[in-house]
């Protein structure tokens, strides 16, 4: 298995080196071409290294043969397994089915820096995932975060400059609070190893500095993480950004920083420190909370799509947050199962909506009316993913649901409580999911769309959008490799402390 | 592992995609062929659990078999193909399509032997008959649509919850007896109940079911409600509750099936009354009651579309569906008629059709319980059903003045799907035993004693003559003649108008309460969530819009100290 252990390595080294190659490739489908078959292999790779690990190998990786405290390592665990498939997933999923709306809202001259920016982009986020050492998930986020920005301002919308600039601005925040947590650990511990930092944080006899270390790290990544109050960002960038790019980004963006979130703090600081358990548990918990009924309730009342959407993403990273603040292997694996269903649930949705923006050019929901008569296949992609993010039995999305209720349950006399809160924001996730539908289904078309024929989106758009739905139902009758990965993900982040 | 036997449900979910892909003959053979491929798979299923999958960390039991199970699925099967065959000439495919997923949720529910396995297949029948009363096509159906669904997915939410306590309480996911002791088990009841119509949810049936179109209310009439009475017998037999929910369905669904006009409301209040039966029988719990509950159900659910379908035939010949406007239909259309006779008979509970051998188990149940007053209230409740379904209903469609309409008979598919469920009235009427050999426990029961036959026939002859007594009222256009009694009308009148005054200010003042409240939530919500008008860049909603980079500066500078001093607290 030589190439096996060279995979967490090349899983980053590809789509990086990649990136400028594709500049060069002029021609437009060439270059649309090499950058899809580039994502589709990380894919592989990623389905590799998640095969890998479901038999029970991780992989630590030494960059150029420096062992771990001195030189650089790549790790690949059940966690970033997991988050790899849906990195990779979203980044090859949206390239291949997105050429006809890219081609509709970039212009021709630019796409091959488009292809290559979402290479960077994918190439980052990936980057953090594997990396095992704090100072290069500041490097890989820091150009998973440029490349994105130009992802975004890349569209012909030109709201979205100041949007990305906004974006830009929270993001150099958020990464910078995370340099100076890191380097705040660093003056303590002297090491920027992940594994190397956990064993020597006991030792620091002066510990004020990592409590602020970990204030610090927590909120950056909060607010990478568009984790509510710090989401502000989020709405404007999903929805002037082009489509594909807001489906790729929506799928895995967020979500990586969370999990660095996730990783440090239970990696990191929990071990060592003394009740700092209950210290992320009564930090996240409340956030986590509020950001779903929030969120929500803005859902309820949004009339853009997008926007509803991107709402709604909130709410989910509100999911994401709750579980993990139960730290307890239930609370954990729901966690990380909400990870992987969201990103197929969201990610369907979005690309749906790319069908609808290719004819639809205004994407509020009181233009849509009569959609259904036009894209049947496209709405009807549409509710399927609507019904995995409501949590319907039968699709991913309960699934998720199911083991948070569950984790809720379990984790102590407030689980009631917590129990009616998921309740509460599911059925606020019906009543914005119906507006949708009864936009689409129900209401009449508006006067320039009232004679238009059955114009369904290109067929490339089509075949994945409807490939992503049938993977909600797939996933949701047989979870058994993302619930094994989310599961082992759990104990492999509680190790030693249950 | 895997599975030993094809799950029936299966069946009629691929013939539901089928429907949707094949056109033609061959559609009409898949609507046809599918049930009976279903009834027979349904017959392969030997008691027991039969296949074990893992889901999530459950050992879930998809196909689990016994003599009550299969008794429903059976009932689930036949009521498929007959709806099928009244259907597939009128209804559109989507119709019909989601008609048969949702009785392969029915089916599915039938065989499940764990609650997980349940709970998927009652969401599914959830959202397969909110499409079904969709189907009806008018705005009034889609607003009921609503109203429906938001029902069940309430209902399908409570249950969910109350099976997680279960799940995580007990560890066990097996659908086994229980009783209503903690606030799970309550969950998994009300849950349960809101798909019975139980009270105070019970309108959402009469609300829902005459809005959807003529053949989908006849599907709409047989699963919902029994597959709830069915899950009810496996979870919660004996369950005491149940006695006294159950009288007050029975006497709810008559009452407000006289007052009505609508005639497939009148039907559906009537749904409302007979399961009423049939969740008493499961709150006596005896193996006579259950036995009672599970047979009833069966009958019911035969002789119930019998009704639905002669009313379906009548709305679809005529597009009228109100009592007052119909009329004297019997010249035109005898074998609707007739059928409809037979219907009304059955569940008026008359000597030698279904009902009488079904539900006179229940009634004598509750004589071996020694519940004397349920006995009394039932007693009383089938005069009652005789005189809103068993008379009403035919009189006024068929009967009563002349409307003038003279609409042909139902199409020959109509009329052998009605006249092959009379003809089931009539045969498990005169031979009960064909339907007690299938039952979950034993039978020593003998419905047919002279006693016995007399003592409803009186009671059924007396409601009778009350009917054409009181039937001035019972129209419903009531004309007031002047007589001697008119002072203490006229005083009667005053007084109840100064109580209407009365009553009339408080509403007023609540009104106004209300009003006042929606204003706020709403000045709320445009202020803190936005409104729907205002997309995009001109969001006012404080949390809709996008803040100022400072702020979330401010936020961040917050929640950092926020984070630091919780460490010091």
């Amino acid at each position: 298995m030589d190439l096996l252990a060279h995979l967490p390595a090349l899983q980053v080294v590809v789509p990086l080196l990649a990136a400028p190659l594709i500049v060069m490739l002029q021609p437009r489908g060439l270059a649309w071409a090499g950058a899809t078959a580039v994502a589709l292999m990380s894919f592989a790779i990623a389905v590799t290294l998640a095969l890998a690990v479901l038999n029970g190998h991780t992989s630590e990786y030494a960059m150029g043969g420096w062992p771990a405290p001195f030189g650089i390592t790549l790790a690949v665990d059940a966690l970033s397994a997991l988050m790899l498939l849906v990195v990779t997933g979203a980044g090859a999923a949206a390239l291949l089915a997105g050429k006809p709306s890219i081609d509709q809202q970039i212009e021709p001259s630019r796409q091959p820096l488009f292809y290559s920016a979402w290479l960077l982009a994918m190439s980052g986020l990936v980057g953090i995932v594997v990396a095992a050492d704090a100072f290069n998930i500041f490097v890989f986020m820091e150009i998973s975060s440029l490349a994105s920005y130009i992802l975004i301002a890349g569209g012909p919308d030109r709201r979205a400059l100041p949007a990305v600039f906004k974006y830009l601005i929270m993001g150099t925040i958020g990464a910078t609070f995370y340099l100076i947590g890191v380097g705040l650990i660093y003056m303590m511990t002297g090491t920027l190893n992940l594994a190397d930092m956990e064993a020597r944080i006991g030792d620091v006899s002066d510990i004020n500095p990592i409590l602020v270390a970990a204030g610090f790290i927590t909120i950056g990544l909060a607010l990478k993480a568009a984790v509510f109050p710090l989401h502000v960002w989020v709405p404007n960038a999903y929805t002037q950004a082009p489509h594909m790019v807001t489906a790729f980004l929506a799928a895995c963006a967020t979500k990586v920083a969370l999990y660095v979130l996730i990783r440090f703090d239970y990696m990191v600081l929990q071990a060592e420190l003394v009740d700092h358990v209950i210290q992320f548990a009564l930090f996240a918990m409340p956030l986590a909370i509020l950001g779903i009924l929030v969120a929500s309730a803005v859902a309820m009342f949004e009339g853009h799509l997008k926007r509803l959407l991107a709402s709604s993403s909130i709410a989910q990273i509100g999911y994401i947050l709750l579980g993990a603040s139960f730290v307890s292997v239930a609370g954990l694996s729901a966690s990380a199962a909400h990870l992987f269903n969201h990103a197929l649930a969201k990610g369907g949705l979005f690309l749906a909506v790319a069908c609808l923006a290719y004819q639809y050019r205004d994407l509020r929901l009181s233009q849509l009316g009569g959609a259904s008569t036009r894209m049947p296949w496209t709405c009807g992609a549409f509710v399927v993913c609507g019904l995995s993010l409501i949590g319907v039995p039968g699709t991913a999305g309960f699934i998720s649901k199911w083991l948070l209720i569950n984790a809720a349950l379990q984790s102590g006399p407030w689980g009631w409580a917590l129990v009616g809160i998921i309740l509460l924001s599911s059925l606020m996730a019906v009543v914005y999911i119906w507006r949708i539908v009864e936009a689409l289904y129900f209401q009449a078309p508006i006067a320039e769309h009232a004679e238009a024929p059955l114009t369904e989106a290109p067929l490339q758009l089509l075949l994945v959008t409807a490939a992503i739905a049938i993977l909600n139902i797939y996933f949701g009758l047989f979870p058994q490799v993302p619930l094994e990965l989310a599961n082992s993900a759990a104990s492999v982040l509680l190790e030693g402390r249950l | 592992m895997g599975f030993d036997f094809f799950p029936p449900a299966f069946v009629l979910l691929i013939a539901a995609g089928l429907i949707g892909l094949v056109k033609g003959h061959l559609r009409s053979a898949v609507l046809l062929v599918a049930p009976l491929i279903t009834l027979w798979a349904i017959w392969q299923i030997p008691d027991g659990v039969q296949s074990t999958v893992k889901f999530l960390s459950y050992t879930i039991e998809p196909i689990e078999g016994s003599a009550l199970r299969r008794l429903f699925a059976t009932v689930f099967a036949i009521m498929v193909f007959v709806g099928g065959l009244y259907a597939f000439r009128v209804a559109r495919w989507y119709e019909l399509a989601a008609g048969y997923a949702y009785a392969a949720g029915a089916i599915g529910v039938c065989f499940a032997g764990d609650l997980i396995t349940l709970f998927l297949y009652w969401e599914l029948m959830a959202i397969f008959s909110t499409i079904v009363v969709w189907c009806g096509g008018t705005p009034g159906a889609r607003a009921a649509g609503i109203r429906y669904a938001i029902m069940h997915l309430l209902g399908g939410v409570v249950l969910k919850v109350g099976i997680e306590g279960v799940v995580v309480g007990t560890g066990s996911i097996q659908i086994q007896a229980m009783l209503a002791t903690d606030f799970s088990t309550w969950m998994i009841l009300i849950g349960i109940l809101i798909n019975a119509a139980a009270p105070p949810v019970s309108a959402w049936l009469a609300d829902a079911y005459p809005e959807s179109s003529a053949t989908g209310s006849v599907f709409l009439s047989a699963f919902t409600t029994k597959t709830a009475v069915l899950a009810l017998i496996l979870l919660f037999p004996g369950e005491p509750v149940l006695i006294g929910l159950g009288i007050f369905m029975v006497m709810y669904g008559i009452i407000y099936a006289l007052l009505e006009n609508d005639v497939r409301r009148i039907l559906a209040y009537s749904i409302v009354n007979q399961v009423g039966f049939m969740v008493v029988a499961v709150g006596i719990g005896t193996e006579m009651a259950l036995n009672g509950a599970a047979a009833h159900a069966f009958a019911h659910i035969i002789y119930k579309a019998l009704l639905f379908m002669s009313a379906g035939v009548v709305i679809y010949r005529t597009g009228k569906n109100k009592c007052m406007e119909l009329g004297g239909l019997f010249r035109t259309m005898p074998i609707t008629t007739a059928c409809g006779i037979i219907g009304a008979l059955a569940i008026s509970s008359f000597p030698l059709t279904s009902g009488f051998t079904t539900k006179s188990m229940i009634s004598q149940a509750a004589v071996d319980g020694n519940l004397l007053w349920v006995y009394m209230a039932l007693t009383a409740a089938s005069a009652g059903v005789f005189l809103h379904a068993g008379i009403k209903f035919p009189w006024f469609v068929f009967f009563q003045r002349d409307s003038g309409l003279r609409p042909k008979d139902a199409p020959w598919n109509m009329s052998l799907a009605m006249i092959i469920f009379a003809a089931l009235c009539i045969l498990l009427g005169v031979f009960p035993e064909l339907l007690y050999a299938l039952l979950p426990y034993p039978v020593e029961y003998q419905p047919y004693s002279i006693g016995k036959v007399l003592f409803y026939l009186q009671l059924l002859l007396f409601s009778g003559l009350a009917f054409f007594v009181l039937l001035p009222l019972m129209k419903r256009t009531m004309t007031i003649s002047l007589d001697a009694d008119w002072l203490w009308r006229r005083a009667a009148f005053n007084l109840l108008q100064v109580v209407e005054r009365l009553l009339s200010q408080v509403a007023d003042i609540v009104a106004v309460q209300r009003e006042r409240f929606r204003h706020f939530l709403h000045r709320m919500a445009v202020r803190y969530l936005g409104q729907p008008h205002t997309a995009d860049s001109k969001e006012h909603g404080m949390f809709a819009r996008s803040w100022p980079i400072g702020t979330t500066a401010l936020w961040i500078a917050g929640l950092l100290s926020v984070y630091v001093l919780l460490y010091y607290l």
